[in-house]
């Protein structure tokens, strides 16, 4: 049973929406499922880390169809980190919705909908299958989806239009691509591509291939200048449910670069080129839009899309020292961004707006929660010894042995930028004397919560502040871990040995 | 809509067509058919009952909610993929067979088990869209 355990997490949050839909009209035995189900998947996705750690790659073949033919799923040490970082997300998620979201929306199935897209990001990071990572962006799609349009306002359906139809379009890319790709290999096995794609004659339609995979999940991860949805919608669902998109949804894209073009196109310089001048592109345009924003949302959604530049900076570079950089914000990132949405919604729920203008004076009314809060914001603008620190280092060290003097400048400026967006929240939200809020009726504040609620609602943003503290000062733990995705992405062997141990070279 | 040609004939064609749906089902393994298909000519058949008799009637036919039936057949789905694991820990999904086949039904397998799911969770979705729609309008 335990040569299978990289199967498990994904069954459990099948199994989590099974009994949930079960239970469709129970709202608080679903609150209870959810949370639990969820820390179980967390326990699940640490053994599973730690089984990859000590006994390398792991692999399981769908239907016991051997490698090229079916379907196969394989954890290694990027995968199964991703899978844990997911699993933690969604637990803290989880319990942040128990409190936040209003019960109208659970009763229509928020919970359900919630494990089949933590479902879908699972199964997304654990394909070894190009075609089958599409059908786990679709599940990923049609729940966000189904999420983002849960209550029925009218500023939700017209976020969600502009999200479905953009990702929409990006998976027809997608899917497109993997045509071409399988009219010219023959092989939608993403280690059996990486054998084949190297003996392909046509490079020329190989380059098409690669670049409508860049367009498709570009769209994704939201780079320049693919990535105008995201502020358009992240902002329009519960905050709970944004947290989850914010931390997750564009990671997805970026795992699905690294993975694909790790195995099948950097070695073409043109596409490593190319990453790297959308790369600055993207840091520039997300920083400079968050700078205008009032929304809180608003502006978080402008420091993803910022964000995300650095990984694909690393990525663009593809040396060791600069994956390793990548891999680190990746995992940096995902905490902190889920961290940052959830810290929106408390700011949501105790003051009953988000517009920075309007809000202030929470230090003098919060002390403790704002130095909880302070510490996500030092990590994602980065200052030492926070986890956001340590992936910069690694890679200015890698754009400085490039020679790439334009990508230093770029990483140095949007985190300047960063630097001062969060100032100008703190000074604003924190420390500025705030208005008199209307008191908005049928309104549930945080103050009204009762005492479960409350740390079903605070404990998320603790919890996922701890992990950050354990990044920032574990970072040598964490450096490791990077390192080693690094020369797995760089020794493209191992995982095709893997796979395919039958395979003669 | 209510005309006596259909009322009588939606009576009879309730149960060919259930049968049928059946039928579909269980020939799906190596010919044209399936879970899919067979949940939606399923689903066709109360349909074509709600449009001749009103859709409270069909409602009192059915006795449970549509929507029921969707967890069901994932859960069966979700088991029959699961039974491999659980008996002789092979891989998820891997097929297991009786050894002699039934008559009528022909081979069983694990893969049956998992169309059954799909054809339960293809009528229930079916049947809670088109409930929903013709309830509101």
């Amino acid at each position: 049973m335990m040569q299978q355990l990289l199967i498990y997490p994904l069954l459990l949050q099948l199994l989590l929406s099974i009994i949930l839909m079960f239970m469709w009209r129970h709202i608080n035995a679903q609150r209870v499922v959810s949370i639990l189900g969820s820390a179980v998947g967390v326990l699940l996705s640490g053994m599973l880390l730690y089984q990859v750690w000590t006994e390398g790659t792991q692999l399981m073949q769908a239907g016991s169809w051997s490698a090229p033919f079916g379907i196969s799923f394989v954890a290694d040490v990027l995968s199964s980190t991703l899978v844990l970082l997911t699993s933690i997300a969604g637990f803290a998620v989880s319990s942040f919705s128990s409190a936040s979201v209003i019960p109208a929306r659970l009763r229509f199935g928020y919970f359900a909908i919630f494990h089949f897209l933590i479902l879908g990001l699972i199964g997304a990071f654990l394909t070894g299958d190009i075609f089958n990572l599409y059908v786990w962006f679709e599940i990923i799609i049609i729940s966000s989806f189904v999420l983002i349009t849960l209550g029925g306002e009218k500023a939700q359906i017209e976020g969600a239009v502009k999200y479905f139809t953009l990702n929409f379009l990006a998976s027809i890319i997608f899917l497109t691509a993997i045509a071409v790709m399988y009219g010219l290999v023959g092989s939608l096995n993403m280690a059996d591509l990486a054998v084949l794609v190297p003996k392909i004659e046509n490079q020329g339609l190989l380059r098409v291939a690669a670049l409508l995979f860049l367009v498709g999940f570009g769209i994704k991860s939201s780079v320049f200048p693919l990535y105008f949805w995201l502020p358009a919608s992240y902002h329009t669902p519960p905050s709970a449910v944004s947290a989850i998109f914010g931390g997750l949804l564009t990671k997805v894209g970026v795992y699905a670069l690294i993975r694909i073009f790790g195995l099948l196109f950097l070695d073409d310089p043109f596409i490593a080129e190319m990453l790297s001048i959308i790369a600055v592109l993207t840091l520039f345009s997300g920083a400079v839009g968050a700078l205008v924003q009032r929304n809180l949302r608003k502006v978080f959604s402008y420091l993803i899309i910022c964000h995300i530049g650095f990984m694909i900076m690393g990525l663009g570079m593809f040396t060791e020292v600069a994956i390793a950089g990548a891999v680190f914000y990746l995992i940096h990132d995902i905490i902190i961004k889920t961290n940052l949405f959830m810290i929106a919604g408390v700011i949501y729920r105790i003051k009953g707006t988000i517009n920075i203008k309007k809000l202030g004076g929470l230090y003098e009314s919060h002390p403790l929660l704002s130095l909880i809060i302070i510490i996500p914001f030092f990590s994602v603008i980065g200052i030492p010894p926070f986890s956001g620190f340590w992936p910069k280092i690694s890679l200015i060290i890698g754009a400085y042995q490039d020679l790439d003097y334009v990508a230093i400048g770029a990483i140095i400026f949007a985190s300047l930028l960063t630097l001062l967006i969060i100032s100008k929240i703190w000074s604003e939200v924190f420390w500025k004397k705030g208005e008199e809020l209307p008191i908005r009726e049928h309104f549930l504040y945080f103050k009204d919560m009762t005492k479960l609620r409350k740390i079903q609602f605070i404990g998320p943003v603790v919890l996922l502040t701890l992990v950050t503290l354990y990044i920032g000062f574990g970072a040598e733990h964490i450096q490791q871990l990077s390192l080693r995705v690094a020369d797995e992405l760089l020794n493209k062997e191992q995982y095709i040995n893997a796979v395919l141990p039958n395979l003669r070279q | 809509m209510r005309t006596i040609i259909l009322n009588t004939a939606s009576n009879y064609l309730l149960p060919i067509l259930l049968l049928f749906s059946v039928f579909i089902l269980l020939r799906g393994h190596y010919e044209p058919g399936g879970g899919f298909v067979g949940g939606l000519i399923a689903a066709i058949a109360f349909v074509l009952h709600a449009f001749a008799n009103g859709l409270n009637n069909t409602k009192r036919l059915l006795k449970f909610h549509p929507g029921f039936l969707m967890p069901l057949g994932l859960a069966v789905s979700f088991l029959s993929g699961l039974l491999p694991v659980l008996i002789n820990s092979q891989a998820f999904m891997t097929g297991l067979w009786l050894e002699q086949p039934i008559p009528v039904i022909g081979a069983v397998g694990t893969a049956l088990f998992f169309d059954i799911g799909v054809y339960l969770v293809v009528l229930g979705v079916a049947l809670t869209i088109i409930f929903t729609i013709s309830e509101s309008a």
